[in-house]
């Protein structure tokens, strides 16, 4: 490698640093503020790209020169940044006492919308932008030819950092965002109206995405898939750089540019997982990233998850018996569809409720629980192809495999709080995906591993439905039975006060890391059960939208209530098996359902039911 | 031997010194008060014999057991049992399930995945709430009660632990000045009906010179005078740095009061 | 991999019974006279809406042309009438909907998918409840080899036999120090190793010089061409479609990375990758593709007639490939008279059928068909992307050969 290639070959790496920088940085702000994982923000950013596109071309056509190229990507991004206030002010405002996750979920709600929006407007074509007159070319650096366009972008990012630092330290806008991003009570004390700095801070920070997808339109296409290449990527910088902070996300972009450059000279098929694992190592080391200070331990008057857990009451119990009644029976008047659906609902019920013992009863946000499902179907696929074994060991040793790696992971996990936590689960469940994506040896890669069906006696849809039946709801009773047990309460009490349950005996981590192995361990069961179901196992079920359905599931049956989780299972798997064979515009719609859902009942469909009764019994919610 | 030693602790925060060679011995069944203004370094040697921070020298001794850098949860099974200055509790439980989950890990019962929490160790609990007077609220949720209430369940949690030393910082902070004597009596009674010996921080000196057997006062870190009231409140030192005209007459008003 | 044949076929006798009993369901509705025969149709209609829209409106195109025509003649001049799910993207949504298909919508068959893996599952699932499959999309050589079954057909010209035609219209020229790209997933993993192989079979001295697999979708295209550009090479062989080819040709258009190279490329001249390149479409890249405005086939001229004047758009690779596909599974229940999937599936096996492209065959040796591709040069017309000096590829001519194919198939 000569001198010039490592000059231009680290300049591409500031470009893309550069533009990486201008996507994270409105995402950290944005957090740093509102505290919302805002999931839309990619969305955002493909806005921004496809305004360019439209918008851009028209505004040369008037007149071909520089200075009209640039105020088309600014309309552009202005149009995202109105955008961004109207999310702000028609879903999240009414939204913001409603636990934080449930937030996340809404933004969720408004990616699916955005994409298929997109589509429809746009059409399912990827379109190329327009290049800015005067950067078509490239520049000789040291014998080498560099794009000119890409020498602005590294001025551009520059030049952002420069001016969101005078914006934060010159004015009294950006006094109250660093104030609100080191101490969010503070704010409140202050007299200052938290909508209008919520408001203007969603603006920002959707300008920023806008104006990154925007600057992106002359190197990238824009397509509808943009948002999802993103967005995860956007989240690494913002958590390696630190939650909130804008020079750390600057870092953290320098050295994602420069890695990503470099990195794939020497281990070309590395992209894959290259800034999961360089978060992973950050995370371990340094747990609140870079520049990130450690989060203030919460003062909210009420946690989030499983709050005030009293036995089922006669009603439950009804609906409890009923609910398994209707299980029992479905098979005897449902067709053979509804005993396949019924066979998944089983399987993700499962899977949501051993989420929802992290994060409603303890308090750990998982964004990587697809990892332990996965794992546990690859265990199950691999057990049962490669090594011949029978489908009833594989299933229970399955979930064992897949807790060890939860074990394993949750070692690192549980050091970390809040968001940072969250995040190292994404990491690892990351590098699940990687490995059974690019070991193709032992998991067949992508295409993955086929023929993984039950023996004669289970193949039959009833026969396996049944087979589904006792496992799942013996381990979701063996769950329930873990939460209503001292375990259970300890995990609570935990996540209620750490600092209390320490000065009282408990050591946090190790119950947590329990819990992790628990949970992990039932999501390998109900992967190993999906693998059976479906005869094949991919990295689709390590992957993050399978994580993000599971979360979805999981808070939209309400994460304050034992049984929400199944509810959320039932109603999400219920309404995607509804809307998909309706229409191409499916994500559309399960889109809508979910914001609807999230304004009408906040606490979760359970969580809204348990509300409902409390009114009309009188009792206090 | 002294119930809890506390010899020569030296700790820095950067360039700040937060303690500096702080010693001090604690009998069974005594009150010790740590006083001395903000920054004094009261909650650093608080948190030292708690085990939520690491001396950077000297030695903690509890009933014979060097506890120094041990963890929170070690020093508990010890024989610490701790309230903090913003009262640390269960927030999602009922008050009795508060205490329940203390006696539940003190019993080694908090791991069980078989038992069903609800009723377990219960009535002991109830017995407990029933030694700070709150055993009529034990089945509201914690989160419905007064603060002063909130304090004196998180000292039942304390006891849970049949604790040989209670650690109480400002136990009655946010109470009403009534709500504050009677916390303090009862308190003092524990301490010495059970011998446990309780060593707490209290800015309101009506509280420290009513109740406290001997006193201690810190200052930069420093111990710059210890004794019983009387003589601390007779210091000219503790007079011109810290006491003050108001402390000072709340500090006469405790120690003339029956 | 004993265990596992012994499993299979131990499953296969066990599960007759069962199997009878779908096949039963599946065959009922043949009794209603009159009423339309229903086929399964899965695809990324949603996530890939670029190749799956046009593909699904030619198939609706080519179903009325059928059903106007008074339908399948051998089967009482039934009505075809294809029923079409989503199939997520994923292989778990995919078997789902064919569940559903199956079970509520009682098709005969199924056919479709986009992506191998989710091809590959639907395949192993037909093979599972005995149900024909036609992959009419997924590109994977392992659907037609090495996870091959019975019950499965494919449509499309896999990897190799488009990897073949590149390297054939290429060895010729003796380059020998290549730069391959290629998107890091299985299609790019074996578009590579494809190429590799039969590049070293067909040109002594045949030298990679560098290896670049950007994730797919996620290409940094700055370092990807430094990287490529570094490795001097004589010749480039790209894989990268869609999004990742688009930010390829800018960038390297920018650096001069085509200049005085011979670029080798799969898929570039699809009018579904190559509008997007506009005016920045390169110059004299050999690619397969479909120049679906110079194909002076008269049949094939009616049939974008009848599509532009429909749908108002021009054909894609999709259009052609679903227009193809119907009229194959029309000619296969017209030879079968019976929708019966033993029936179906002999009637299919080296069936010929006149398609729009020209006749194609479904080799009954590894159930894949000899449909073509058009190899050629892509050129500028203006300001989008076209095809020169183009030929016609038949597929026959680039199959497996038939020992590579019974080595690789089990069973």
């Amino acid at each position: 490698m000569d001198l010039p290639f490592l000059v231009t070959q680290s300049l591409s790496g500031l470009a893309s640093a550069s533009s990486l920088f201008i996507i994270s940085c409105g995402l950290t702000i944005v957090f740093g503020v509102t505290r919302i994982v805002n999931f839309a923000h990619g969305s955002f950013y493909m806005l921004g790209a496809y305004l360019a596109v439209s918008i851009v071309p028209r505004l040369l056509d008037l007149h071909y020169s520089l200075p009209m190229f640039l105020a088309g990507i600014v309309a552009a991004a202005v149009v995202v940044g109105l955008v961004g206030v109207v999310m702000e002010v028609v879903l999240l405002r009414r939204i913001y006492r409603a636990p934080e996750l449930f937030q996340l979920l809404a933004t969720f709600g408004v990616v699916l919308v955005i994409e298929d929006l997109v589509v429809t407007f746009w059409g399912p074509l990827d379109l190329m932008g327009a290049r800015a007159p005067g950067m078509r070319g490239a520049v000789d650096i040291l014998g080498n030819r560099f794009p000119v366009y890409q020498l602005f972008l590294i001025g551009t990012g520059v030049l952002v950092l420069a001016l969101l630092w005078l914006l934060m330290h010159r004015t009294r806008y950006g006094v109250l965002v660093r104030a609100a991003t080191q101490d969010r009570e503070m704010v409140g004390a202050l007299g200052v109206n938290q909508a209008i700095l919520f408001t203007g801070t969603l603006f920002l920070g959707s300008f920023l995405a806008g104006l990154g997808g925007a600057l992106q339109s002359p190197l990238i296409a824009a397509n509808s898939h943009m948002d999802i290449a993103i967005i995860a990527e956007a989240f690494v910088v913002t958590v390696i750089g630190g939650m909130g902070s804008v020079p750390g996300a600057f870092l953290a972009a320098l050295l994602i540019g420069q890695l990503q450059a470099f990195g794939i000279l020497i281990v070309p098929k590395a992209t894959l997982v290259l800034v999961f694992a360089l978060m992973a190592v950050v995370l371990i080391v340094k747990p609140w990233g870079l520049l990130g200070r450690p989060e203030a331990p919460a003062t909210r008057a009420a946690p989030e998850g499983i709050a005030n857990l009293k036995p089922f009451g006669r009603v439950e119990r009804i609906a409890a018996v009923l609910a398994l009644g209707v299980a029992l029976l479905l098979p005897v008047f449902g067709d053979a569809y509804l005993v396949k659906l019924g066979t998944e609902i089983l399987i993700f019920a499962l899977a949501a409720f051993s989420l929802n013992l992290l994060l409603g009863n303890g308090g750990i946000v998982s964004f990587g629980h697809a990892a332990y499902f996965g794992i546990g179907a690859y265990a199950a696929g691999l057990l049962a192809i490669r090594l011949g074994m029978a489908m009833l060991p594989a299933l229970m040793l399955a979930p064992i495999v897949a807790g060890l790696f939860a074990a394993l992971f949750g070692v690192f996990i549980v050091r970390l709080s809040g968001i940072y936590l969250a995040m190292l689960t994404l990491a690892f469940a990351q590098i699940a995906y990687a490995v059974a994506f690019q070991w193709v040896g032992l998991t067949g890669g992508d295409n993955g591993i086929l023929g993984i069906w039950p023996p004669d006696w289970a193949s039959g849809r009833t026969a396996y439905y049944y087979l589904v039946l006792v496992f799942a709801v013996a381990a979701i009773a063996a769950l329930r039975h873990a939460i209503y047990a001292p375990f259970g309460a300890t995990l609570r009490a935990a996540r209620d006060s750490a600092v209390r349950a320490d000065a009282i005996g408990i050591d946090v981590k190790l119950y947590r890391l329990a819990a992790f192995a628990l949970a992990g361990a039932a999501a390998g069961l109900a992967g190993a059960l999906y693998a059976f179901a479906n005869g094949s196992i991919d990295p689709t079920l390590l992957a993050i939208p399978l994580s993000i359905d599971m979360l979805a599931m999981t808070l939209a049956g309400g994460i304050q209530t034992v049984i929400g989780p199944l509810v959320g299972a039932a109603a999400f798997h219920t309404a995607k098996d509804f809307f998909m064979p309706l229409t191409d515009y499916w994500r559309l719609l399960l889109g809508l359902a979910i914001i609807a859902m999230v304004l009408a009942a906040p606490q979760g469909l359970a969580g809204g039911w348990a509300r409902l009764r409390s009114r009309f019994s009188g009792a206090p919610a | 031997m002294s119930l809890l030693m506390v010899e020569g602790l030296d700790k820095a925060f950067g360039g700040v010194i937060a303690a500096r060679a702080v010693s001090f011995a604690l009998e069974a069944g005594e009150l010790l008060a740590v006083i001395g203004p903000n920054g004094a370094g009261k909650s650093t040697v608080f948190n030292i014999i708690g085990g939520q921070l690491r001396p950077d020298a000297g030695r903690v001794v509890l009933a014979g057991d060097t506890i120094t850098g041990l963890a929170p949860r070690a020093v508990w099974r010890k024989g610490l049992g701790r309230t903090f200055q913003v009262a640390q509790t269960f927030i999602s439980m009922s008050v009795t399930e508060n205490v329940q989950m203390a006696l539940m890990s003190w019993h080694g019962e908090a791991a069980s995945l078989t038992a069903s929490a609800a009723g377990l160790r219960r009535a002991e609990a109830i017995g407990l709430l029933g030694l700070v007077g709150m055993a009529e609220a034990a089945d509201r949720p914690i989160s419905a009660l007064a603060y002063g209430d909130v304090k004196r369940v998180e000292l039942a949690i304390a006891l849970a632990g049949e604790p040989k030393l209670l650690l109480m910082d400002e136990p009655t902070a946010g109470m009403a000045p009534k709500e504050r004597a009677a916390l303090m009596q009862l308190v003092a009674g524990l301490a010495r009906e059970r011998k446990i010996g309780v060593l707490f921080t209290e800015h309101d000196m009506a509280a420290v010179f009513g109740h406290a057997d001997r006193i201690l006062v810190l200052m930069h870190g420093e111990v710059i005078a210890s004794g019983p009231p009387d003589a601390v409140r007779r210091d000219p030192k503790v007079r011109d740095v810290y006491l003050g005209e108001s402390g000072l007459a709340a500090a006469n008003a405790a120690g003339t009061a029956p | 991999m004993n265990t596992r044949i012994d499993r299979r076929t131990a499953l296969g006798t066990a599960l007759g019974g069962l199997a009878a009993g779908i096949a039963g369901l599946a065959g009922r509705p043949a009794l209603a006279d009159g009423a339309p025969i229903k086929i399964g149709e899965l695809n990324s209609y949603s996530r890939l809406a670029a190749f799956c829209g046009p593909y699904r409106n030619a198939m609706q195109l080519a179903q009325d042309e059928i059903n106007a025509a008074g339908g399948i003649k051998t089967i009482g001049g039934r009505p075809l009438e294809f029923v079409f799910r989503d199939d997520g993207a994923s292989p778990g949504d995919a078997v789902r909907a064919a569940e559903e298909l199956l079970t509520r919508e009682k098709v005969v068959m199924l056919a479709g998918t986009f992506l191998s893996n989710v091809g590959l599952a639907v395949a192993d699932f037909a093979n599972q409840r005995k149900t024909l499959f036609l992959a009419t999309e997924p590109l994977s050589d392992a659907i037609t080899m090495a996870q091959g079954n019975p019950y499965t057909f494919r449509v499309r010209p896999s990897t190799y036999m488009q990897t073949k035609m590149i390297v054939e219209a290429v060895k010729g020229r003796g380059i020998k120090r290549w730069a391959l790209v290629a998107p890091n997933y299985e299609y790019g993993q074996s578009a590579v190793a494809n190429f590799k192989k039969l590049m070293k079979e067909a040109v002594p001295g045949f030298e990679v010089v560098s290896e670049q697999f950007p994730a797919f979708g996620k290409i940094d295209a700055g370092a990807t061409v430094g990287a490529l550009e570094q490795s001097k090479p004589d010749a480039i062989f790209n894989v990268l479609f869609a999004a990742d080819l688009t930010a390829f040709v800018r960038e390297g258009n920018t650096r001069g990375l085509f200049e005085n190279r011979l670029v080798a490329s799969l898929l570039s001249g699809e009018p579904e990758y190559m509008l997007p390149l506009g005016d920045e479409t390169p110059e004299g890249w050999i690619t397969t593709g479909y120049p679906w405005d110079q194909i002076t086939n008269p049949k094939h001229q009616a049939f974008v007639k009848a599509y532009q004047a429909k749908f108002n758009d021009t054909p894609r690779l999709g259009s052609l490939l679903g227009y193809v596909v119907v009229h194959m599974i029309a000619a296969m229940l017209e030879k079968s008279g019976s929708t019966e999937t033993d029936k179906m599936i002999a009637a299919l096996s080296g069936l010929t059928v006149e398609t729009v492209a020209g006749p194609v065959t479904m080799r009954a040796l590894d159930h894949q068909s000899t449909l073509g591709a058009w190899v050629g040069e892509t050129t500028r017309k203006g300001r989008t992307g076209s095809m020169k000096n183009w030929k016609y590829e038949d597929g026959a001519n680039y199959m497996f050969p038939e020992a590579e194919v019974k080595a690789a198939r089990k069973g």
